[in-house]
């Protein structure tokens, strides 16, 4: 979209400028209210935003500074190798995987029957509703590296600690995703086995899981795909996967391996994302027919 | 009133019923060879992660114990003076708190910039050139697929400790997520305006300002409060790496076992992010709704 030469309609418009100006002031009459109210929450923004600046110890020396050491970081990084220890890194990706996906499954599974206690069609009682909401959502508001380091408390360093953190957190997230399907779900179908003579139960099994559940399962997917991020930091904290590796290598600055790691990381989850971006189509598409 | 239903041909009955049974059957054969490759797959994972559930069973009983430890004494009859034990360092903890979400802000807020700047070089329907397309998604998909703690690691060691490192690991991640988002809406614009304002020899800078902007920019906003939302609990453990906040305080709790803190902690750490939850729905249900009227 270059600038092309202007249309005979603007050039029209631009001769008589002084003319459509009177014809139509509206147009042109600038509106004061709506400009103070930019104008202010603009404001607010930029001053909010440089009050954070001086609070946070901004300083633009230690920012040129840094950014001259990144770039002898990303100097330092070329050409990206393993180091021979190719083979370790490769388990290290594979239980990264392990641990999102069982992550994953797992809250999908313990979300699966609780979101229904949350969703309004299924359970008519607001104190057991509500409770169970609040319930997600204090779950769901404590991040997976706290989790892990509750978990590691339990179980140990590794990374099961890692799977069990990432089952917690999902399971608020989930839990709430998944409660919203329910709730939007089509009555129709849930009528027609209620006419036809089945209970309630029937009408969950019957009218709304079938409805429900390629939603949910391209919920989960698209959950796989973004715990396969978490799960190469919960390493950070011991709980397993690649990120133990990662955060020991920026640590001791070997930057070539760093750079070999986040392309592995990027591969794979390239890789995830167009894996599971396949199947949620096909499962989509499938209950579209 | 009783409605007759009508018999069908027994023959006939006989022939739909076993198409039905075989149709049934096969769906159940797949669904059944699904549920056989995930059952394997999460048994190969749970190998690999090393799962345990002996250990786990032996131990759960230390989850609820810890629980048990870090929640604090408090007695009925003494409970002003407990809750003040319980949160002695509460002015401290308030400062790094207020220290965390201006961090998410700040990250938030240059994260967003930078993706409302790439996003329109990254759509589709405003950007001919496919190099340049090409180049402007991936790097918006580098900086989000780099978890944001991977660049505070990196940042820490270039930029030296401190909350401006979080930020800044902040606002790239935000950068590429926020991108992604803003250049869906991009693509689905109404494109008359567009058209309109090309028509009347508008430049690339021109056609988006009065044509895609007013568009999108309620859209815009309504995923930068779900970003902000979502950066306020990543800010929470920038400070796991050194880099700002309420994180490393946590940290040093939950290490050194002070049992009562770690409690205090996370209740306030929970108690903002649900209060920032419920504000930004508010306030996104607002910002979309004036759009639906509009």
């Amino acid at each position: 979209m270059s600038r092309r030469p202007p249309s005979a309609l603007r050039r029209a418009a631009l001769a008589d400028l002084d003319g459509l100006r009177q014809r139509h002031p509206q147009v042109f009459r600038p509106s004061w209210p709506r400009r103070a109210a930019v104008v202010g929450t603009l404001a607010v923004f930029v001053g909010l935003a440089a009050f954070a600046m001086v609070r946070l110890d901004f300083s633009l020396l230690r920012i040129l500074h840094g950014l001259y050491r990144l770039g002898e970081f990303a100097g330092m990084m070329l050409p990206p190798s393993a180091g021979g220890r190719l083979g370790l890194f490769a388990t290290a990706l594979g239980e990264t995987l392990a641990i999102a996906f069982l992550g994953t499954l797992t809250a999908a599974c313990l979300a699966f029957p609780a979101a229904f206690l949350a969703a309004r069609n299924v359970v008519p009682n607001p104190f057991l509703r509500f409770g169970v909401r609040r319930g997600f959502d204090v779950i769901r508001s404590v991040d997976v590296l706290i989790w892990a380091l509750i978990w590691i408390n339990v179980v140990g360093l590794g990374p099961f600690a890692g799977a069990l953190a990432i089952a917690c957190s999902d399971f608020g997230a989930l839990g709430k995703l998944f409660s919203e399907a329910i709730e939007t779900a089509d009555r129709k179908a849930q009528e027609g086995v209620i006419a036809s003579g089945g209970g309630r139960l029937h009408r969950v099994r019957f009218g709304l899981v079938p409805a429900v559940l390629p939603v949910l399962a391209s919920q989960v997917l698209y959950f796989f795909e973004s715990n396969t991020r978490s799960a190469t930091i919960i390493g950070i904290v011991g709980a397993g996967g690649i990120g133990q590796y990662l955060t020991e290598l920026i640590r001791v600055l070997e930057m070539q391996q760093v750079a070999f790691l986040v392309l592995m990381i990027l591969a794979a989850v390239a890789l995830i994302d167009l894996v599971s971006g396949r199947l949620r189509r096909a499962i989509i598409g499938g209950a579209a027919h | 009133m009783t409605v007759r239903i009508e018999k069908l041909p027994p023959d006939r009955e006989r022939r739909l019923l076993a198409a039905y049974a075989g149709a049934v059957a096969s769906t159940r054969r797949r669904t059944l060879a699904v549920f056989v490759a995930i059952v394997a797959l999460y048994l190969l994972a749970g190998w690999m992660a090393e799962v345990r559930p002996l250990t786990f069973l032996d131990n759960i009983q230390n989850f609820t114990a810890y629980l048990g430890q870090i929640l604090p004494v408090l007695t009925l009859a003494n409970l002003p003076a407990d809750v003040a034990a319980w949160y002695w360092g509460l002015p401290k903890w308030l400062g790094l708190l207020a220290e965390t979400l201006l961090m998410a802000y700040l990250g938030t807020l240059f994260g967003g910039i930078a993706a409302f700047l790439l996003c329109f070089l990254a759509s589709a329907n405003l950007v001919r050139s496919a190099a340049l397309r090409f180049c402007a998604r991936r790097f918006l998909e580098v900086c989000r697929t780099v978890p944001e703690v991977v660049f505070a690691l990196i940042f820490v060691i270039a930029f030296g400790l401190g909350p401006m490192v979080g930020v800044l690991a902040i606002a790239i991640h935000t950068a590429g997520a926020l991108g992604k988002l803003f250049s869906e809406v991009v693509e689905n614009i109404d494109m008359k305006p567009v058209e309109g304002l090309t028509g009347t020899g508008a430049d690339f800078v021109q056609t988006v300002r009065f044509a895609v902007v007013p568009q999108v920019l309620s859209n815009f906003a309504s995923y930068a409060l779900l970003r902000f939302e979502i950066n306020v609990r990543g800010a929470g453990v920038m400070g796991f790496v050194g880099a700002g906040g309420i994180g490393q305080e946590f940290l040093v709790a939950i290490r050194n076992f002070y049992y009562s803190d770690v409690s205090a902690i996370l209740l306030l750490i929970i108690l903002t992010v649900v209060a920032i939850d419920l504000g930004t729905e508010r306030l996104r249900h607002h910002l979309l709704g004036r759009e639906a009227h509009a």
